[in-house]
């Protein structure tokens, strides 16, 4: 669930209302929106230099990550696209074992956007590069007419310093490594599938993203290359993804339903509307894969960390089926979990 | 989830197949006939739990599967009109019509909309006047109470602007078919749950009588399935064949009298087309005359001449239980659910998806 809802910082004296296209433009406008909307909320000392773009310096190597988010509606349950689109860039990074420290921030807002809403998403992207503790350091404005958008849409790009004890690589993983999941699936999707348009259903499910890379710090601190591989199953679901690592590895993956952690609610919406929870999207979870003899040991340590309580080890990576995930059912039969076709649609009956 | 997870018990699933391993001496094949307990046995790798005495054929259930090509050209053609926003359930929106898909053409720029309701297409309609709303009414018996109800709801309260594209088959009449196909080798049925939900058991018995086969009525969840072949089988070995009730919590014998009249007031039954079956008579339904302002055959002309399936595909025969979808050469090769041939590679309840997805390992 987001920690950053009820975010009050007042709306600054600006003489519009609603986003224009003269907002893009270069010119005045986009000064007038910038000074008071970006320079000011976002203060730091490489965004002041006010350049082109910033200049940054590590002493090591560096993880890079970049993604573009456009999400219908952008306010939704438990959140909205300003901080989504930090913590996704955020948790790429980390996944890659770095600690994230500067993004980017493009804005390409539809002509018509009232500044309000605007401002509140801009507030939450502060707030989230906050409690990630990252720097906006440079960024882009545009302005796309009426109808050639969809409120807002943004990209995020990040880096970040990879953390001394981190060797992440699909090469790493073998078989007898553990899987485990960092919370409850699903929950991302499902909050948003209940405001869609036409979908509209009542729940109390909201969505879970938030930034992951403080936890996988301390997991990295304690564990070290013991951690063979992370990824947070975004688009496509934990299935896409295990799918795309047995793929990519060749080997096999066993995972078993009765452990998969889900809330009650989002599981239930799923059975309603059809859909099958391992290709939902999620945004607060991420899946690791460790070396077996310390996975009861990281499960703990999971266990006790922010957004962590609800991790659960689902599986592990075996020798058998190479490329393909196989799901041990709540009955105790077993089926191939394929990647998932298009989009999942639902049922008729 | 109170009546699932009871129903998704391990053990209990367990007991059950143990007793059918008990009972079980010959070798019978059983039909499900939903597409919804296809998926569910496939889903919960059930069929490779079963002893191997039963051979489970997946039948024509799947509303998708059947629904005739010419049909999904009509929604194709329907949406393609800039006038029309075409409403659809979700599943119907991927199945290859032989040029184009509804996904297809939404991507290109059509007002194709996915709905849960056709209740929904009417409130489309009402906030859009200047838009003819078309409603593609595909399903069984499980749909056509909803179906019925928003053409009704549309006369009462003077909506012209809403129309519904009819494809409602009917179960019983596609068993008989079944049963009376030279190649038949189904002993019993699984019925279909939510079907006897609406319809009630009056239609079965006649079926039973005629052609001596054990009927049980069943549900969709693991245990339910398991417990449905279990009395099918005790019927076959004890040489019964009856009716009998496995999902009691929720079909009753007399069905839904209320969704039953709504059916009956809107739809008379007809023939019908069914994909990969051909025609079978008085086996779906038709708009009554009263309402054929509603129906979009009516209000639109069409004329998308004369298609034709794929000639690899074996769907018919895969949907009458003849051949299992891996007998199709084209099977996982040329047609998967990313470039399907046949409609039941597309819909999640259609077999040779539910084979492609879950058993290929």
């Amino acid at each position: 669930m987001s920690n950053l809802t009820n975010l009050q910082c007042p709306l600054p004296q600006l003489d519009f209302d609603i986003i224009t296209l003269g907002h893009g433009g270069g010119g005045l406008l986009t000064n007038r929106l910038l000074d008071k909307a970006i320079f000011e909320l976002f203060d730091n000392e490489k965004l002041q230099t006010r350049h082109d773009g910033a200049v940054l310096s590590f002493g090591q190597k560096v993880a890079f990550s970049t993604d573009s988010f456009v999400i219908s509606p952008v306010f939704f349950p438990g959140g909205n696209i300003g901080e989504l689109a930090v913590n996704g860039t955020v948790n790429d990074v980390a996944m890659c074992g770095a600690s994230p420290r500067y993004i980017s921030l493009a804005l390409i807002i539809e002509e018509g956007l009232p500044v309000t809403e605007l401002w509140d998403i801009l507030v939450h992207v502060k707030a989230a590069a906050e409690k990630a503790g990252v720097w906006i350091v440079t960024g882009d404005t545009k302005v796309v007419e009426r109808g050639k958008g969809d409120k807002i849409f943004i990209n995020t790009t990040g880096v970040g310093e990879m953390h001394p004890n981190a060797d992440i690589s699909t090469n790493n993983v073998k078989q007898g490594d553990k899987i485990i999941v960092s919370g409850n699936v699903a929950t991302h999707g499902m909050a948003i599938m209940s405001v869609r348009k036409g979908l509209e259903f009542e729940t109390s499910i909201e969505s879970d993203t938030c930034n992951l890379n403080h936890t996988i710090g301390h997991l990295l601190d304690e564990f070290g290359s013991q951690i063979h591989l992370m990824r947070d199953p975004t688009r496509g679901g934990v299935a896409s993804t295990l799918n795309e690592i047995a793929r990519d590895t060749q080997l096999g993956i066993d995972i078993v339903q009765d452990a998969i952690p889900i809330d009650t609610r989002v599981d239930s919406a799923c059975e309603i509307l059809g859909l099958d929870p391992l290709y939902v999207a999620n945004e607060g979870v991420f899946i690791s894969f460790v070396d077996s003899s310390v996975a009861d040991a990281y499960l703990k340590k999971l266990q006790s960390l922010e957004f962590g309580e609800n991790s659960a080890i689902i599986g592990e990576v075996v020798a058998d089926h190479p490329n393909k995930v196989v799901l041990t059912s709540k009955i105790g039969g077993k089926r191939v979990v394929n990647m998932q076709v298009g989009e999942q649609l639902p049922r008729i009956c | 989830m109170k009546y699932l997870t009871e129903y998704r018990d391990a053990t209990e699933v367990q007991r059950h197949l143990e007793q059918i391993n008990k009972i079980v001496t010959r070798p019978w094949t059983i039909m499900e006939t939903c597409g919804g307990q296809t998926h569910g046995l496939v889903k919960n790798g059930i069929l490779e739990m079963l002893p191997k005495e039963i051979t489970m054929v997946h039948g024509p259930g799947c509303p998708v599967c059947v629904t005739p090509l010419e049909l999904i050209d009509k929604a194709v053609h329907l949406a393609q009109n800039k006038d029309v926003i075409l409403c659809s359930f979700g599943d119907m929106l991927r199945v290859p019509g032989s040029k184009k898909s509804l996904l297809q053409i939404k991507a290109e720029g059509a007002d194709v909309r996915i709905l849960y309701s056709p209740l929904e297409a009417l409130n489309i309609a009402k906030e859009n006047p200047n838009k003819e709303v078309v409603f593609f009414a595909v399903g069984f018996e499980t749909t056509a109470p909803a179906n019925a109800l928003s053409v009704y709801q549309a006369k009462k309260s003077g909506i012209t602007n809403y129309s519904i594209l009819v494809s409602h088959v009917l179960v019983p009449p596609a068993m008989e078919a079944i049963l009376n196909d030279k190649d038949n080798r189904i002993q019993g049925f699984l019925a279909a749950g939510h079907v006897l939900t609406i319809m009630g058991f009056e239609e079965y018995y006649p079926i039973i009588k005629k052609y001596k086969v054990p009927v049980v009525v069943t549900g969709f969840e693991p245990l339910d399935l398991v417990q449905g072949i279990l009395m099918v089988v005790r019927q076959l070995e004890k040489g019964e064949y009856k009716l009998e009730n496995q999902y009691s919590r929720v079909v009753q014998e007399e069905g839904n009298k209320k969704a039953l009249e709504t059916i009956k007031k809107v739809f008379e039954v007809s023939h019908r087309a069914w994909r990969g079956i051909g025609e079978i008579p008085y086996s779906g339904y038709k708009l009554r005359d009263k309402y054929s302002d509603y129906d979009a055959e009516t209000k639109f002309k069409m004329d998308i001449g004369k298609v034709n399936e794929n000639e690899i595909c074996i769907a018919g025969d895969v949907l009458k239980g003849i051949k299992k979808p891996y007998q199709c050469p084209a099977f996982g090769k040329q047609c998967t659910p990313e470039n399907p041939l046949g409609a039941p590679m597309v819909s999640s309840e259609g077999a040779c998806a539910a084979y492609y997805h879950y058993t290929t390992f």
